[in-house]
């Protein structure tokens, strides 16, 4: 990759020596890449913060804005749509300009989806504490902030699709697809599932009841998983394995089938969130089949991007970046194999409202759209600021270590305490009253609660040390807009 | 079945389901190329430099994986309710799993509550194994409000101390598990004034032979008479017939002291205790009320 010196001085040498081609904006992405650290760092803090109240309930000293109810939305939000968002927003715009050979469609508008994506995150930081809230889990955000994240998602939408429109290679590269799914995907998840009704400016009504709204609800949270968490991350996958590898993605024909399946099937997975509820017995088998269809689809990507490595395995023992890529791969391979083994309704049954849940959820955040993440944004960090790699690789390979444990003790923990939970509430006596008290399973629950605290902390402090790190790889550096090459007829 | 608004949507989810199902195969078999002998080339496309695709045909293993999750599901909706109007044909429904599970239940364990349903409280409260029942009943249904150990909390009555707001006979006590009890204490700070609340509060800590200053008390003995008798009687002995408490004991629900008095008075309370009846059924409250009768008449349990 060419490295040259601040953007004006490039744009001169470009005049000098290239087609006059400009250069990627790399500012949006930088904004990004660096709010990617700062808020991962914010929300797995709270993450950490909530998981200590569970050992220590009087934690926060009783005080209601600090409590479990109105830390946990803070620490979801936090990480999917400030850690997660800002992550796919610095990866997107930089892989898009990079595969289509043109600079962002409008960097003003760039600009615009940059701070208003972070006002979108600091009201949510004052609103969720304050109680401020839908009560619509991972869409808890009130409606002005919904007005607000239309906006911004529309601009994103105009960028990111402008690009496409104005690219100078003949083909849309597989990471596009998969961009470009999440952006048009999320922006009608948005619009459907926070339609509401104002009441005043910081209160609202749902515009669906009863068993409509757990339906419209979940058919949202589920693909705000499949489109967010999943269709957004593999478009990162896309791109930053085969480039980090230096070796061409598998299977372009596995790319083709797992995409339009993928982005397919999801689309009906959400009932399975409502087994054994009021949702009609129809729906929620519709949710479980197409859920256990889905794996096919979701596996398609972790191969593809896993057997990119093949011929090229060594490459795993020296570079953690490719570590933290291919690990979320594997976790992206387990948990999108549990997802569909616990969306079967006797699996269900045993699982369903137990911490098993949170340790599955874990290990997709955690493991793969976490590790996956990071592993991008490491490889992103020096070359926006005119460098080949981080100030310290020993800095990274630690982080994986710590992350990679971390999460092993935080998934393992959850997975003990929710099987115990499922087992201990369901055991009946003789005489057919229950065996355990519920605070009996809590009770048995506490010491996977302790070791979960501790996963938790070794991945927040995998996460400070990434955060060293960044301000090594920046301090008394520039930053650079890289040239756009003219293209070459081997360009697609 | 209401499910739908007419019989179209019935109709529109049954074909769109199999016509999705059936699409995933059909396009799965058509993206299936046989591997081209030799050695496999890229698309010949590239993006940014260096970023190509290898042109390898899709894993056997992974296509079959997919395959079988397709022919699963198709099984699973000719047997299970998925298609809308068809049920399927076991004829399985959410519903009529948790009515047969009842029933089975009712099989198994009818007997043993039926035996109890027959004895006297004070019988049944002898009955070691009744008592072991008793005591899981009133660990998962009472223990979150009354304690594990039932003397209560704040608000909460205490089981085990022989003192009862609503009666502490069997009969009574069946009573108030089976249809839930309601404790309302109006709201008097308005009508007494704040000098007359501490007057009356002062009067009934006097009642149970708490400090008190003595001139309050005489003046906030008539008050009490005009406001508080006709509940908690003119000895302030209370009302089970109200679940008005007794005043000239040691117990206090709400907490003792001038500043819990007169908290009590401004605010009036209102307590609850839901209805067990429709959950638990009548034959296992039978078994439950001999527990907490038990609690405090251990000597009655011969």
């Amino acid at each position: 990759m060419r490295v040259r010196g601040p953007r004006r001085a490039d744009n001169e040498g470009n005049r000098n020596n290239m087609a006059n081609n400009g250069t990627y904006n790399y500012t949006v992405v930088r904004q990004f890449a660096v709010m990617t650290v700062i808020w991962g760092i914010v929300g797995m803090l709270v993450g950490v913060i909530i998981a200590a109240q569970f050992i220590w309930p009087d934690l926060t000293y009783g005080v209601p804005w600090l409590s479990f109810g109105r830390l946990r939305p803070l620490h979801t939000n936090a990480v999917i749509f400030a850690f997660g968002g800002s992550a796919l927003f610095a990866t997107s715009y930089y892989v898009v300009q990079r595969t289509c050979n043109v600079r962002l469609f409008s960097d003003g508008l760039a600009a615009f989806t940059f701070w208003g994506w972070q006002l979108v995150i600091v009201l949510a930081a004052i609103t969720l504490p304050l109680g401020i809230t839908t009560s619509k889990e991972y869409a808890e955000l009130e409606w002005p902030i919904d007005v607000l994240i239309t906006l911004v998602w529309v601009a994103y939408a105009v960028v990111f699709f402008g690009t496409l429109w104005k690219r100078k290679t003949s083909h849309i590269y597989v990471a596009n697809w998969f961009f470009g799914g999440f952006i048009l995907t999320v922006a009608i998840l948005h619009l459907v599932n926070s339609a509401a009704v104002p009441v005043t400016f910081w209160k609202s009504y749902s515009a669906y009841a009863g068993a409509q709204d757990a339906m419209v609800q979940w058919w949202y949270g589920h693909n705000a998983v499949g489109f967010f968490l999943t269709a957004g991350f593999l478009g990162m996958m896309y791109y930053f394995v085969p480039k980090q590898a230096g070796r061409p993605i598998y299977s372009y024909r596995l790319s083709v089938v797992h995409f339009w399946a993928l982005i397919f099937t999801y689309m009906w997975a959400g009932p399975h969130h409502l087994h054994y509820t009021a949702l009609p017995d129809w729906t929620q088998s519709l949710g479980m089949i197409f859920s256990l269809i889905l794996l096919a689809p979701s596996w398609g990507g972790m191969i593809n991007g896993i057997m990119t490595l093949s011929g090229a395995w060594y490459k795993l023992r020296e570079d953690p970046i490719l570590k933290f890529l291919i690990v979320s791969l594997s976790f992206y391979g387990m948990s999108t194999f549990e997802g569909p083994m616990m969306s079967i309704k006797t699996v269900n049954a045993l699982s369903h409202y137990t911490d098993w849940t949170i340790g599955h959820v874990h290990s997709g955040a955690l493991g793969w759209v976490g590790m996956i993440s990071i592993g991008s944004i490491y490889y992103l960090l020096p070359r926006l600021f005119g460098q080949t790699q981080m100030a310290s690789m020993r800095l990274v390979t630690l982080h994986f270590w710590v992350a990679t444990i971390g999460i092993v003790l935080y998934i393992a923990a959850m997975w003990i305490a929710g099987v115990t939970q499922g087992l201990m509430w369901r055991a009946v006596n003789p005489d057919g009253t229950l065996t355990y008290t519920f605070v009996e399973s809590t009770k048995a629950s506490m010491p996977f609660y302790y070791i979960r605290l501790l996963g938790g902390t070794l991945y927040l402090t995998g996460m400070l040390l990434m955060l060293v790190n960044m301000i090594k790889t920046i301090a008394g550096h520039k930053a650079v807009d890289a040239p756009i090459p003219a293209i070459t007829p081997a360009h697609a | 079945m209401g499910d739908f608004t007419s019989g179209f949507w019935e109709i529109y989810i049954s074909v769109l389901t199999i016509v999705s199902i059936l699409a995933c195969a059909v396009f799965l078999k058509s993206q299936t190329r046989a591997p081209v002998p030799g050695k496999v080339g890229t698309t010949g496309h590239v993006w940014d430099e260096d970023l190509a695709e290898w042109n390898n045909p899709l894993p056997n293993w992974w296509r079959w994986l997919f395959y079988i999750t397709i022919v699963f599901s198709l099984v699973y909706v000719v047997l299970y309710p998925g298609l809308g109007i068809f049920r399927g044909v076991l004829g399985w429904t959410q519903v009529g799993q948790y009515e047969q599970e009842q029933k089975r239940a009712e099989a198994a364990y009818g007997p043993i509550y039926a035996k109890y349903a027959g004895m006297e409280i004070e019988q049944v409260a002898a009955d070691p194994a009744a008592m072991a029942i008793g005591q899981n009943l009133y660990l998962n249904y009472c223990a979150q409000c009354h304690a594990s150990d039932a003397r209560g909390s704040k608000g909460f009555p205490n089981l085990a101390d022989g003192d009862w707001l609503w009666g502490g006979d069997p009969k009574q006590i069946k009573e108030t598990i089976l249809a839930g009890r309601n404790g309302v204490m109006p709201p008097f700070g308005a009508a007494l004034g704040a000098e007359g609340t501490k007057d009356v509060a002062h009067f009934v800590l006097s009642l149970s032979g708490a400090p008190s200053d003595s001139i309050r008390v005489a003046r906030g003995k008539d008050k009490f008479m005009q406001t508080c008798a006709a509940c908690h009687g003119p000895e302030g002995k209370g009302n089970q017939a109200l679940g008005a408490p007794n005043l000239t004991d040691k117990v206090w629900l709400h907490g003792t002291g001038e500043g819990a008095i007169i908290e009590t008075i401004n605010q009036g309370r209102n307590n609850v205790m839901p209805a067990w009846k429709e959950f638990l059924g009548e034959q296992k409250i039978h078994v439950l009320t001999a527990y907490i009768w038990g609690l405090s008449n251990k000597s009655g349990a011969k």
